[in-house]
C-alpha cells in the first residue's frame, strides 16, 4: 500500500528546510536580476557555488572564523559579478545569458579538476566546515517540535538562521524596490534608452543590480551547505534552471514570489516524488523501475517550467493587470 | 536675437533674425546652442551623416527634415551621445560634448525622444514623470534604504509631476500603467517626462508620428510653450504642415549632407530642397517610404504655390 | 556608451588581466600537479586501480589518465606508487601512464606503450598494471603533438559546425535562442543507436534513417510548440525559458528510456592508422568527410538556391522579407528540418568521436554549441562555422598546456575575452541604433 501519511509528512518538512530557504534567497537574488531589472543570468549556480566554496575553503584550507568565512564569500561574489557585469552589461540582453551560463560552468570545471584536488576536493567535494557555525548555536542540545518539524538542537538553529536572513533579503529587496533605486530599475527592465535618455547610469545600475541579486544567491549557497556536504556537481546547469522554475513559479518580479515559490516546489517535489517512487514500489506503475520512477521528477520540472512561461508568465504572486501587457 | 514668442492659438509668434550673414547651409547663428563640425557617421560602406557645419539657434524651434534615410534620426543619436560618430566635435552651450556618454548629455540639459516612444509600459505614469527628476538623492542605493533622506525631495518631485501631468491633460490616468495609453498619450507622456529635468534644449524625434488628429492641436501647443518658456527646440519631422506652421528655422538633411537651412518658406521654395526629395528615390526602394517621399514632396510644393 | 572611451579600454584592460591571471595560475597549477592518490572513488562505484613499480621500488608522483564515455580523470601515485581512479560506467576505458613523470631513464617497456584500454569484468574493481623498465623514451615532439591535436580539433570543431549552424539558423530566423538544440544532438545519437543495434539495420542505412528522423524531429518540435508559440505572441525570452524547460523534459525523458549508460555504436572501435604525428581511425576520417561535405551542401543552400537565399533574407529582416512576399512561416519550418537533421548528423559523428552514446551527450556540449555561435557572430551561419572551429581547435591544442578535465574551461574563457574585444562576434556585423 501506499503511505499518503509518509507523503505528507515529507513533503512538510521541505516548508521550512534550509535547502528551501537557500534556493528562495537564490530566487530573490535572481528576482532581482531578471524580474526587476531585466538581466538574464543564467549562472546563479554560479553565484550559489562561489558561496559554498568561498565558505567551506576559507574555514577549511585558511582557518578563517565563520564571520571572516561569510566575508570571503561575499567578496568573491561581488568581484565575480564584475567580472560578468563589465564585458557583457552594455551589449544585448543575450549575452550576459551566454556569458553567465559560461562562467558558472568554468567555476564549476574549475571546482571540479583534480589539479586543485588539495584545495577544492574536486569531484568529492569538501566537508568537515559545520564545527564554527555550530559552536554560535546559543540553543541547548536536544530535540524539540512536533509531528514531522522535530530536530535537534544544530537543525533548529540552522532553520531559524536560514529563515533570519531569508526574511532580512526581502525586507532589503522590499524597500529597495518601492525607493526612487527600484524606479530607475523598473526603468531599466522596460527600455534601457529612456532611462539613458533621462540621464541615469544604466550601466551603474545594472551593475549594482547583478551585484546584489548575485550576494543572495551566494548567502544562498551557504545556506545550502550547511546541512550537506559541499559537491561541484550540484552546481550544474540545471540548478539554475531549477531556480528559474521557482521564480517563474512565484512571479518575477515580485518579493514574496521566490519564497513562497521555493516552499510550494519543494513541498511538491518531494510530494510527487514520493508518491511516485511508494507508488511505483507497490506495483502502480508495471514496467518502471525504481531508477525511473527517481527521475520522474526532472520530467515534471521541465514541463512545469514550460506550462508556467505559456500560460501563467506572472506567477502565482505576479499582478493579474501586468499580464494584459506582457508580450 | 529671437523676439518673445506669446502662446496664441492660431499664428504663433515666430523668431526672426536668427542668422548672421548670407543664408546658406551651415550659416552661422546670433546666438546658437550647438554648434556642430565635421560630423561623420558610417555604417559599412554607407555614409549616414557627413555633416561639414552646422549651428542651432537657442530660444527657437528648429526643424530637422529631410527625406527617409538622409540621416536625421542619426545626427539626432549622435548628437545625444546615443551612438559614437566617426569624426567630429560638437559644443552644447558652450561644453564640448564629443564622447561624452548619453547619460551625461542628458544631465547637462539636452533632454531627447525617440521616434519610436518609449513609454516605461509597466510603471504607472506617475513613476514614468517621477523617472524623470535629476538629482534625486534616492536613487543611492543606499540612500534608497533610508526613506526619511529622501522622502520630503520626493513630495517635491511628486508635486511637481502632478502639474505636468495636468498641464498635458494625462493628470487622471496618473496611477495607470503607461501600457494603457493610446499613441498620442505616449508621445505626451514622453515630452512631459523630458520636462522634469527642466532641459535647456529639448530634442524631439517625430513627435507627431503616429498621434491622432485629435491630439495634434495640443501637442503642437506644447511644442511652442516650451519656446515661450525659455527652452530650445529641435525637431525631426516629416509632417511639412506642422514645419511651417510651428518652426522658425528649418535645416534639410539629404544623404547624410546639410543641403539647405533658413526660415520655412524660404526652405521650402529652394529648389535643393526639391531635389534633395526627388532625388532619395535611387537610395530607398520600400513602398511604404517611396509614399511617405512622395506625400512630403507634393507638401513641398504646394508650399510652393502659396507662397 | 556608458563609460568615456578611454575608461572603457582601462576597464577592458583590467579584465582581460584577470582572464590572464586566471589562465596563467590554472597553467602553472598543472605543472605542479597537487597530490592525490585517489580520485572519484566516493563517488563511483567503478574503480581502476594499480601500482606503478620499477625494479620493486614504489616510483611517487607519476601521472595517471583515464580517458572514455565522455569521462576523464587524473591521478598521481602515492609513496608506495599506488593510485585509484573511479568511473562513472562499467565500460571501456583509456589508462595512460604519463611516461614524463617517471623518474630520467626509465620508461613503460611493454608493447602498446603507456596508453592501454582497460574494461571491467565480473567485478567492480579493476587493476591496472604497466611494465617498466630502463629505456630512452621516445618523446613526442611538441610539433607533433601540436599537429595531432590540432587534427583532432578539426575533427571536433566540424562535428560542432554542424550543431551550430542549425542552431544560428534558428536564432536568425526566429530569435530564439534553443536550449533543447543539445536534445536535438542527443535524438540523432539516439535514434543511430536503436537503429543499428536494437534494430540491427546494416549502420549506413541506420545512420541515414537516423538523420531523417532527427529533421522529422525538428519539424515536429516546430510544428507542436514553436509555431503556435509565435502564433500567441509569445517573447522573445519566454520561449528562450520553454526551451530550458523542454530540454530538461526531453533529457530526463531520454534517460528515462535509454537509462544512465553509455552505449557503443558498431563501427567506434576501428584501429587508429599513423600518418606521421597524426594517427585517426577511419571513422574519424569518414566523419570528417561527412562534415566537410555536408558544410559544403548547407552554403551551397545558403548562397545559391532560392530558398536559401530567402532563408537569409528572412534573418536579416524578417518583416522586410513577409512584404517582399517570401512565406515567413515556410521559411522557418525549413530551417528547423535542416537545424534538426545537421544536429542530428552532429550528435551520430560526436557519438563516434566521443566514443559512446548518452542521454545526457548533448547537454555536455550545449556550451560550447552557443560559445561557437557567440563567437562567429549571433545570427551568422558561416560566423557559426568560423566559430565552431575556433573552439575546436582550442579545446584540443589548450590540453597541451592544461589538464584535460578542464579543456572546456579554456574555450569558455575566450568566448568571454573575444565578446569584450568584439562584442558582435568573428563574422557579425555592428547593430545600428536608433
Amino acid at each position: 500500500m501506499v503511505d499518503f501519511w509518509q507523503i505528507i509528512q515529507n513533503a512538510a518538512i521541505e516548508l521550512i528546510s534550509p535547502t528551501t530557504a537557500a534556493y528562495a534567497l537564490a530566487a530573490l537574488g535572481l528576482a532581482i536580476h531578471f524580474g526587476y531589472t531585466g538581466l538574464i543570468n543564467f549562472g546563479q549556480a554560479g553565484f550559489m557555488a562561489i558561496g559554498a566554496y568561498g565558505y567551506a575553503i576559507s574555514t577549511l584550507t585558511l582557518g578563517f572564523p565563520v564571520w571572516a568565512s561569510v566575508l570571503v564569500g561575499i567578496g568573491a561574489s561581488v568581484v565575480f559579478a564584475l567580472i560578468l557585469g563589465i564585458p557583457t552589461l552594455r551589449l544585448r540582453a543575450d549575452y550576459l545569458a551566454i556569458v553567465t551560463i559560461a562562467a558558472a560552468e568554468i567555476l564549476r570545471l574549475i571546482f571540479t579538476t583534480n589539479t586543485l584536488e588539495a584545495v577544492t576536493g574536486s569531484a568529492d567535494g569538501l566537508s568537515g566546515y559545520k564545527g564554527g557555525f555550530a559552536a554560535l548555536n546559543p540553543i541547548p542540545p536536544g530535540n524539540y517540535g512536533f509531528g514531522p518539524f522535530e530536530y535537534n538542537a544544530y537543525d533548529w538553529f540552522l532553520r531559524i538562521v536560514a529563515w533570519t536572513i531569508v526574511i532580512i533579503a526581502a525586507l532589503l529587496a522590499w524597500q529597495l524596490m518601492r525607493s526612487p533605486w527600484g524606479r530607475v530599475i523598473k526603468g531599466i527592465r522596460e527600455d534601457e534608452d529612456a532611462v539613458r535618455a533621462l540621464g541615469k547610469n544604466v550601466y551603474f545600475y545594472k551593475m549594482q543590480s547583478l551585484i546584489l541579486g548575485g550576494v543572495f544567491g551566494t548567502l544562498g549557497g551557504m545556506i545550502f551547505i550547511l546541512p550537506r556536504a559541499v559537491v561541484p556537481a550540484n552546481y550544474a546547469t540545471t540548478l539554475t534552471f531549477f531556480i528559474y522554475t521557482i521564480l517563474l513559479l512565484g512571479g518575477a518580479a515580485t518579493i514574496l514570489g521566490p519564497i513562497i515559490g521555493s516552499m510550494i516546489f519543494w513541498v511538491l517535489l518531494s510530494a510527487v516524488s514520493g508518491f511516485v517512487a511508494r507508488a511505483q514500489a507497490a506495483g502502480w506503475f508495471p514496467g518502471m523501475s525504481s531508477v525511473q520512477a527517481g527521475q520522474t521528477r526532472f520530467i515534471i520540472v521541465g514541463i512545469v517550467l514550460m506550462l508556467l512561461v505559456i500560460f501563467r508568465p506572472q506567477g502565482i504572486f505576479g499582478n493579474k493587470k501586468e499580464l494584459a501587457f506582457v508580450k | 536675437m529671437s523676439s518673445e514668442a506669446k502662446p496664441t492659438r492660431g499664428a504663433p509668434v515666430k523668431s526672426t533674425n536668427l542668422h548672421i550673414g548670407e543664408i546658406k547651409p551651415g550659416v552661422a547663428k546670433v546666438d546658437p546652442i550647438i554648434v556642430a563640425d565635421n560630423v561623420t557617421r558610417t555604417f559599412g560602406g554607407l555614409t549616414a551623416v557627413d555633416v561639414e557645419h552646422v549651428e542651432v539657434p537657442r530660444n527657437a524651434i528648429t526643424a530637422l527634415i529631410g527625406p527617409n534615410g538622409a540621416g536625421k534620426t542619426t545626427l539626432f543619436n549622435l548628437l545625444t551621445g546615443f551612438d559614437k560618430p566617426d569624426t567630429g566635435s560638437w559644443v552644447f552651450d558652450g561644453t564640448a560634448l564629443a564622447g561624452i556618454p548619453s547619460f551625461k548629455v542628458s544631465r547637462m540639459g539636452q533632454v531627447r525622444t525617440f521616434q519610436l516612444t518609449k513609454a516605461l509600459n509597466l510603471l504607472s505614469v506617475l513613476d514614468n514623470m517621477k523617472l524623470g527628476a535629476k538629482g534625486q538623492k534616492g536613487e543611492n542605493m543606499f540612500r534608497a534604504l533610508l526613506p526619511w533622506t529622501w522622502r520630503a525631495q520626493e513630495e517635491q518631485i511628486e508635486a511637481k509631476a502632478i502639474e505636468l501631468l495636468s498641464r498635458f491633460k494625462l493628470d487622471t490616468k496618473a496611477e495607470d500603467y503607461a501600457a494603457s495609453l493610446s499613441g498620442g498619450q505616449r508621445k505626451l507622456l514622453e515630452m512631459a517626462r523630458a520636462l522634469m529635468s527642466d532641459p535647456q534644449l529639448v530634442m524631439l524625434d517625430e513627435p507627431m508620428a503616429g498621434v491622432n488628429p485629435a491630439l495634434t492641436q495640443s501637442l503642437l501647443d506644447h511644442i511652442l510653450d516650451l519656446k515661450t518658456q525659455g527652452m530650445t527646440v529641435l525637431f525631426v519631422e516629416h509632417d511639412m504642415q506642422m514645419v511651417r506652421h510651428i518652426a522658425d528655422w528649418v535645416i534639410v538633411m539629404a544623404e547624410g549632407k546639410i543641403v539647405a537651412e533658413g526660415p520655412p518658406e524660404a526652405v521650402m521654395a529652394n529648389p535643393a530642397v526639391i531635389d534633395a526629395y526627388l532625388g532619395s528615390h535611387h537610395d530607398q526602394d520600400l513602398g511604404a517610404t517611396e509614399e511617405e517621399n512622395v506625400v512630403a514632396m507634393k507638401e513641398l510644393l504646394d508650399a510652393d504655390d502659396e507662397s | 556608451m556608458e563609460v568615456t572611451g578611454l575608461a572603457r579600454k582601462r576597464w577592458s584592460r583590467v579584465v582581460v588581466a584577470l582572464f590572464v591571471a586566471l589562465l596563467a595560475s590554472l597553467t602553472f597549477a598543472g605543472g605542479a600537479v597537487v597530490h592525490a592518490d585517489e580520485v572519484g572513488t566516493d563517488e563511483y562505484d567503478f574503480v581502476f586501480s594499480g601500482n606503478v613499480k620499477f625494479d620493486g621500488e614504489p616510483l611517487e608522483d607519476v601521472l595517471i589518465k583515464v580517458e572514455g564515455n565522455g569521462y576523464s580523470a587524473e591521478v598521481v601515485t602515492d609513496a608506495e606508487g599506488k593510485w585509484k581512479i573511479g568511473v562513472p560506467e562499467k565500460a571501456e576505458y583509456t589508462v595512460t601512464l604519463d611516461e614524463s613523470t617517471l623518474p630520467e631513464g626509465v620508461i613503460v617497456t611493454e608493447e602498446g606503450g603507456a596508453t592501454k584500454k582497460a574494461e571491467f569484468g565480473l567485478t567492480s574493481n579493476k587493476t591496472v598494471n604497466f611494465f617498466i623498465g630502463e629505456g630512452v623514451r621516445t618523446t613526442t615532439s611538441f610539433l607533433d603533438q601540436f599537429i595531432g591535436r590540432a587534427f583532432n580539433g578539426l575533427s571536433f570543431g566540424l562535428l560542432l559546425a554542424l550543431a551550430a549552424i542549425g542552431l544560428s539558423l534558428i536564432f536568425g530566423t526566429t530569435g530564439l535562442n534553443n536550449f533543447a538544440h543539445a536534445e536535438m544532438v542527443t535524438f540523432g545519437a539516439l535514434a543511430a543507436l536503436t537503429l543499428a543495434v536494437d534494430f540491427a539495420w546494416p549502420l549506413w542505412i541506420a545512420l541515414i534513417g537516423a538523420v531523417v528522423l532527427s529533421g522529422a524531429f525538428g519539424w515536429t518540435l516546430d510544428a507542436a510548440i514553436w509555431k503556435p508559440l509565435r502564433r500567441k505572441g509569445v517573447g522573445l525570452i519566454p520561449m528562450m525559458i520553454v526551451s530550458i524547460g523542454l530540454s530538461l523534459a526531453v533529457r530526463y525523458t531520454y534517460q528515462y528510456f535509454y537509462g544512465g549508460s553509455t552505449r557503443q555504436l558498431p563501427g567506434a572501435d576501428g584501429a587508429d592508422i599513423k600518418f606521421g604525428p597524426v594517427s585517426l581511425s577511419p571513422v574519424d576520417m569518414i566523419g570528417m568527410g561527412i562534415s566537410v561535405v555536408v558544410l559544403l551542401a548547407v552554403a551551397f543552400f545558403l548562397l545559391r538556391t532560392r530558398i536559401g537565399k530567402a532563408t537569409r533574407a528572412v534573418s536579416d529582416n524578417p518583416s522586410l522579407a513577409a512584404a517582399s512576399g517570401i512565406d515567413v512561416d515556410r521559411v522557418i519550418r525549413i530551417v528547423w528540418v535542416i537545424g534538426g537533421a545537421l544536429a542530428g548528423l552532429s550528435g551520430i559523428l560526436f557519438a563516434f568521436y566521443r566514443p559512446g552514446v548518452s542521454w545526457d551527450m548533448g547537454f555536455q556540449i550545449l556550451l560550447l554549441i552557443f560559445a561557437a555561435v557567440t563567437l562567429g557572430g549571433l545570427g551568422t551561419a558561416f560566423g557559426a562555422l568560423v566559430g565552431s572551429l575556433v573552439v575546436g581547435f582550442f579545446i584540443e591544442i589548450s590540453t597541451l598546456w592544461i589538464p584535460s578535465d578542464m579543456k572546456f574551461v579554456g574555450a569558455l574563457v575566450i568566448l568571454i575575452l573575444v565578446l569584450l574585444v568584439r562584442p558582435q562576434g568573428i563574422l557579425g556585423r555592428k547593430e545600428r541604433i536608433g
